[in-house]
C-alpha cells in the first residue's frame, strides 16, 4: 500500500538572490511498512523535501505538485486537517536533538505533550504511563523521565525525540539526518531501534542522510539526490554496491566497505563542489565534476529512467548500459 | 609588523580591505540617523577648525573687549556678551575647540587603557586577569564625578589633568566590553590554530584579537566621545576646568557665576549649553550607527 | 624512513579536575608513535580521549604525565623549545571555516606561520607552493580569497596550506573531513596520501570513521576511556580484529567483516569514573556471554597493561585475547 508519494515536487526559494530552485521534479513513493532511503550532500533539496511534506517551509518557498498522504494531497488541504496529520498521519525527527528539546522542561512531560494537545480525553497519568512505556521501547529506562534533556547524553536524547516521534502512533515517520551526530555505536542502537519499529508497526520511513552506507544497511530503496533531483533510486542494497550513477558511486565510495580491497588506500572522491542551485550548469547538473560525461551531457538533462529491474537512473552512460565508474 | 616589502599580493590584499571599507560605509549611509550625526559632525568639526579663521583669538582677551556687560544680541554681538563684553559667539565658537579636544583625547586614552586590560585581561587570564577585572569592577561602580572632582582637587587643574581624569573614570566598561569579545574570539578554532603554529600571545593579540575587537571598539569610542564632552563641562562647571582656557562648560561655569541667570541673559547660557546638546546628540547617532554596522548581533554576520 | 623525525607518546597521561573534587583522567596511559612516511589512523568514540590525546601532543594542552618527544628529544615547556617543535608537528583542525579568520585573506593565513617563525624570504613563493601542493592551483588565485568566498573543501585546503607551508615532518589532524560533504571528502584524503607518499609527510589522523583510516592509514590504534586497547597495520586490526571493543565497532559496519553486528549496550562511561580492572569489561559482549569466563578474575581485578611500543606489531590490551593467542603463537 503507498503511503507517501511525491508527484513532480517543485520547490523553489524566492530570496535576495531571485529565485532559486531548492527540488526540480521529485517523484517518489514510500510502501508501508518500508523504509525509503534518501540520499546526497548539503543543499541537494533533500531536508527541503522532507519539511515540504509537512508543510514545514518558510513563507518564501513556493511548492507545486502533490504531495499525497494516503491519497490526500497534503498541499492543498485545509490548516485543521494539517494540524491532525502532522500528529497522527507523520512525524519528523530532526537532527541536533538538543536543539529540538525545551531545555527546562522535563523529558517526560515532552514526551507527554502531544498525546494531551492530541487527545483531550486522556488524562494525565494515563498519558504519563503512555510517556513510560514509549521511552521503554526506545530503550531508556522509565525514570528518565524526570530528567531534563542536559542530563541526557546525544544517544539518549536522541532517542527521546523518536519516543516523541511515536507518542501519537503515526503512519509514517520522516528521519532526518536523525542519526549522524551519533558516535558508530550508538547509531547502530538506533538504527536497530528503527528498524525494529517499522517491522513490527508497519509504519512507513523516509531516512534522510549524506551517508549512503547507513541507508544501505537500514533502506529497502533508496533514492540519490543531487542539485534538487533524483538522480539514481533502487534497492538500497544495490544502489550502495553497484551505482548506476557516477554521484552515487563517488557518494558511495566516501564511505568504504572494509576489507574492500579497491577502496584500500584509495578514497574515492570528486574533484569539485557541489553546485550552487542558483547557478545550476546547463545540461546535467553533475555534467562539470563527472568523470564519464560524454557530449550530450552538455546539451540536455537525462531524465531519470529504468535501466534495469528496479533501477532508475539519470545518466545517459548507464541509460546506454556503460559502466559508470572509471577503471 | 609585517616584515616583507610591499608585494603585490599585500598591495591587493589591501585593496580588498578598501573593499571591505567600502562594504561598512555602504551599511553605514544605509542609517540615515548614522548619516544626519555624521553631517552634524561634520559641520562641528569644520566650524571648531576654522575658528581662527572665522574669529581672532583677540576677541577672547577680556583686556581687549569691545561690548557692554552681557549686552543681548545685537548685529555687532549676533549672541550677546558676556559680563566683560566679549561676544558670546567668539566664545562658543573657540570653546568648541577645547569642547572636542578634551573629549576625543580622554576618549582615546580611556580607550587605550581599556582595550589593552580588556585585550591582556581576557587572553591571559589567571590571577591577572582575575585582578583586572576586579580594578575595573571597582572603576565601574565608583561615582564618576565624585571621584573626578577628588582626583581634580589632588592633581590640581588643567588641560591635562581634566583629560586624564575624564580617561580615568571612563575605561572600564570599554574594559568589559572588550575582554567579552576577547574571550569570544578567543574560543575560535583559529586561535588555536595560530597557536598550533607557534603563536605567541603577542601574536595572537595582535593579529586575531584585537582585529576583531577593534569594530566594537569604535563604536564604543563614538559614544564615549559625548560622554566625555559632558564630564568636561561638569567638571568647568563647576569651576574645576583649566582656568586659563575657554571650554564650553567654562563658559556656563562664568554665566552662572556672574548672575546670568538672574539677569536672564539666555543669550549667554543658551549658545554653549545647545552646543553641547547637538554635539552628544552627533556623536551619539554616529555611535549607534557604527555599532549596528559592526555588531553581527544588530545587523548579519559581517565578513 | 629516518627515525630522528619520529613523534612518540610514552605512557602519556591527562588528567583535569572537575568540580566536585573529581579527577577526569582522559588520557590515561598512552604510547604512541608516528614516524614520517605513515599515516596512522586514532579511532574511538566522542570522548574516548582521542582529542585531548591530540592537543597534548601538539602541546596545546599539558601532559599530567609521561611525555611527548619529537625525535627523542622530550617536548620542553619553554616558548623557545615549542616554538621549534611546531615547525615540525602541525594540526589541521576539523573545522575549517572556524580554522580560519574570517578577516584574514587565504594568503595571510597561509603566510601566518611564516610569519610568526621569522622567515621571511620569499614569501610569496613559499605560500604559492604550499597552495599548490594543497591542490588549490593556480595559487595566485586564491591569494585574496577570503574564506567565505570558498567552499568547504577548499577552506580545508586553505588550512593544510597553511600547516604545509612551514615543511614539518609530521600533521596531527582532528577529524579533518567530518564537516565536510561526503563527495569532497576523498579529495582531501587524497591529498593526505598524495602527501605522504611523494613528500614522506607523517600524520596522526584522528577519527571516528573506522572507514577512513581503511582508505588511507597505514597503522590504526583504536582508543577506548583515555587508553589504546588496540593497534596495528590496518589490514589486521580491521579485518581481525582481536579486542572486543574493535570487534564490536567494525561490526556494526555495513559489510562488515566480522559477520554478526555486535551492538554494545549503554554508553561510553565518564572519564572519572573509568571502572576497575579491564576498563571495557562493563560493556564487553566476552563478559556478558561468559565467553570471557576462564579469565573473567583478572577482567575484573586487573588492569591490563598499556601496549607499549613492541617489536610485535599487533597489540591488543585484552585478558581474553591473551590467553586465545598464546597456543596459537606457540603453534606457530
Amino acid at each position: 500500500m503507498t503511503l507517501l508519494e511525491f508527484r513532480d515536487v517543485h520547490v523553489t526559494y524566492t530570496g535576495s538572490r531571485g529565485r532559486v530552485p531548492a527540488v526540480r521534479g521529485v517523484d517518489l513513493k514510500v510502501e508501508a511498512g518500508k523504509v525509503l532511503g534518501v540520499a546526497g550532500e548539503s543543499g541537494c533539496g533533500k531536508s527541503t523535501l522532507a519539511m515540504a511534506v509537512l508543510r514545514l517551509l518558510p513563507k518564501s518557498a513556493e511548492v507545486t505538485g502533490e504531495i499525497l498522504l494516503d491519497g490526500e494531497d497534503l498541499l492543498t488541504m485545509g490548516w485543521g486537517r494539517l494540524r491532525a496529520v502532522r500528529w497522527t498521519g507523520a512525524s519528523i525527527v530532526f537532527q541536533g536533538a538538543m536543539h529540538s528539546l525545551n531545555a527546562v522542561q522535563r523529558i517526560g512531560k515532552q514526551v507527554a505533550e502531544p498525546m494531551l494537545v492530541h487527545d483531550r480525553d486522556l488524562s494525565a497519568s494515563d498519558a504519563a504511563k503512555r510517556a513510560e512505556a514509549l521511552l521503554e521501547r526506545v530503550g531508556l529506562p522509565a525514570s528518565r523521565l524526570r530528567s531534563y534533556p542536559h542530563e541526557l547524553s546525544g544517544g539518549q536524547r536522541q532517542r527521546v525525540m523518536i519516543a516523541m516521534a511515536l507518542a501519537c502512533d503515526p503512519d509514517l515517520i520522516i528521519a532526518d539526518e536523525a542519526t549522524t551526530a551519533l558516535d558508530v555505536m550508538v547509531q547502530a542502537q538506533v538504527l536497530q531501534l528503527i528498524s525494529g519499529l517499522v517491522k513490527e508497526r508497519g509504519v512507513g520511513l523516509v531516512m534522510i542522510s549524506h551517508d549512503l552506507s547507513v541507508l544501505s544497511s537500514v533502506c529497502d530503496t533508496a533514492a540519490v539526490m543531487y542539485a534538487g533531483r533524483v538522480v539514481e533510486q533502487g534497492p538500497a542494497h544495490e544502489v550502495f554496491a553497484r551505482a548506476r550513477h557516477p554521484y552515487s558511486a563517488a557518494l558511495g565510495a566516501a564511505f568504504p566497505v572494509i576489507g574492500d580491497p579497491a577502496s584500500r588506500r584509495n578514497p574515492g572522491g570528486l574533484a569539485g563542489d557541489p553546485p550552487d542551485p542558483g547557478r545550476l550548469p546547463e545540461g546535467c547538473s553533475f555534467r562539470p565534476r563527472c568523470a564519464v560525461a560524454v557530449e550530450r551531457c552538455a546539451e540536455s538533462a537525462p531524465e531519470l529512467l529504468q535501466v534495469e529491474g528496479a533501477r532508475l537512473s539519470a545518466c545517459f552512460v548507464a541509460q546506454e548500459g556503460e559502466p559508470v565508474v572509471l577503471g | 609588523m609585517t616584515a616583507s616589502p610591499t608585494t603585490s599580493p599585500r598591495a591587493l590584499a589591501w585593496a580588498r580591505r578598501r573593499q571591505s571599507f567600502a562594504r561598512s560605509w555602504a551599511a553605514y549611509r544605509a542609517q540615515r540617523t548614522g548619516m544626519v550625526g555624521l553631517v552634524l559632525l561634520g559641520a562641528i568639526v569644520v566650524l571648531a577648525l576654522a575658528a581662527p579663521v572665522l574669529i581672532d583669538e583677540s576677541a577672547l582677551s577680556v583686556t581687549q573687549a569691545t561690548g557692554g556687560r552681557m549686552e543681548p544680541p545685537s548685529l555687532e554681538f549676533p549672541l550677546g556678551t558676556d559680563e566683560v563684553g566679549r561676544s558670546v559667539l567668539a566664545l562658543t565658537l573657540w570653546g568648541s575647540r577645547l569642547s572636542l579636544l578634551i573629549g576625543l583625547t580622554a576618549t582615546v586614552v580611556a580607550i587605550l587603557i581599556g582595550t589593552a586590560v580588556g585585550v591582556t585581561s581576557g587572553h591571559i587570564g589567571g590571577a591577572y586577569g582575575w585582578f583586572a577585572l576586579r580594578i575595573s569592577d571597582w572603576f565601574m561602580v565608583l561615582p564618576s564625578l565624585v571621584v573626578a572632582i577628588a582626583l581634580l582637587a589632588v592633581l590640581g587643574r588643567s588641560m591635562g589633568t581634566t583629560i586624564l581624569v575624564i580617561a580615568l573614570v571612563s575605561w572600564s566598561g570599554t574594559t568589559r566590553l572588550v575582554r567579552a569579545q576577547t574571550l569570544t574570539v578567543q574560543a575560535r578554532p583559529y586561535l588555536e590554530r595560530a597557536r598550533a603554529l607557534g603563536a605567541g600571545h603577542w601574536h595572537q593579540m595582535t593579529k586575531h584579537i584585537i582585529p576583531n575587537v577593534l569594530p566594537l571598539v569604535l563604536a564604543s569610542a563614538t559614544l564615549l566621545v559625548p560622554s566625555a564632552i559632558l564630564m568636561e563641562s561638569s567638571l568647568a562647571w563647576l569651576g574645576l576646568g583649566d582656568p586659563n582656557v575657554v571650554s564650553w562648560g567654562s563658559i556656563l561655569n562664568r554665566a552662572s557665576d556672574n548672575g546670568a541667570v538672574s539677569a536672564h541673559a539666555w543669550w549667554y547660557l543658551l549658545p554653549p549649553g545647545l552646543a553641547i546638546l547637538v554635539v552628544v546628540l552627533a556623536f551619539m547617532m554616529c555611535g549607534r550607527a557604527l555599532e549596528a554596522v559592526f555588531n553581527p548581533r544588530l545587523r548579519g554576520e559581517q565578513a | 624512513m629516518s627515525l630522528d623525525k619520529v613523534l612518540t607518546a610514552r605512557d602519556l597521561r591527562v588528567e583535569f579536575g572537575l568540580p566536585g573534587g573529581r579527577v577526569a583522567r582522559a588520557v590515561d596511559g598512552v604510547d604512541l608513535d608516528v614516524a614520517p612516511g605513515e599515516i596512522v589512523a586514532l579511532a574511538g568514540e566522542s570522548g574516548c580521549g582521542k582529542t585531548t590525546l591530540a592537543r597534548t601532543l601538539l602541546g596545546l594542552e599539558r601532559a599530567t604525565g609521561g611525555e611527548v618527544a619529537f625525535g627523542g628529544v622530550p617536548l620542553g615547556r619553554s616558548t623557545k623549545a615549542l616554538k621549534a617543535y611546531r615547525r615540525q608537528v602541525q594540526l589541521v583542525l576539523q573545522d575549517p571555516s572556524g580554522a580560519l579568520n574570517p578577516r584574514h585573506t587565504v594568503y595571510d593565513a597561509v603566510a601566518e606561520g611564516l610569519r610568526i617563525h621569522g622567515i621571511t624570504d620569499d614569501e610569496p613563493d613559499r605560500v604559492a607552493e604550499a597552495l599548490s601542493r594543497a591542490g588549490l592551483r593556480p595559487p595566485e588565485r586564491f591569494f585574496l580569497a577570503y574564506p567565505h568566498e570558498l567552499s568547504g573543501g577548499q577552506r580545508q585546503r586553505v588550512v593544510i596550506a597553511g600547516a604545509l607551508v612551514l615543511e614539518p615532518s609530521i600533521l596531527v589532524a582532528d577529524e579533518p573531513v567530518a564537516s565536510l560533504d561526503a563527495s569532497v571528502r576523498g579529495e582531501i584524503l587524497s591529498l593526505l596520501l598524495r602527501l605522504k607518499e611523494d613528500a614522506g609527510l607523517g600524520a596522526l589522523v584522528i577519527t571516528h570513521d573506522l572507514g577512513l583510516a581503511w582508505s588511507i592509514a597505514d597503522r590504526i590504534a583504536i582508543m577506548y576511556l583515555g587508553r589504546i586497547v588496540e593497534q596495528g597495520p590496518v589490514e589486521q586490526v580491521l579485518t581481525a580484529p582481536r579486542h572486543p571493543y574493535t570487534r564490536a565497532l567494525v561490526s556494526v559496519l555495513p559489510d562488515s567483516p566480522v559477520a554478526e553486528p555486535i551492538v554494545l549496550a549503554g554508553e561510553l562511561p565518564d572519564a572519572s569514573r573509568i571502572p576497575g580492572g579491564c576498563r571495557f569489561r562493563p560493556r564487553c559482549q566476552e563478559v556478558a556471554s561468559g565467553g570471557a569466563l576462564k579469565v573473567l578474575d583478572q577482567c575484573e581485578g586487573v588492569d591490563p597493561a598499556v601496549l607499549g611500543p613492541d617489536a610485535e606489531p599487533h597489540l591488543v590490551a585484552c585478558h581474553l585475547d591473551r590467553v586465545l593467542d598464546d597456543p596459537a603463537r606457540m603453534a606457530a
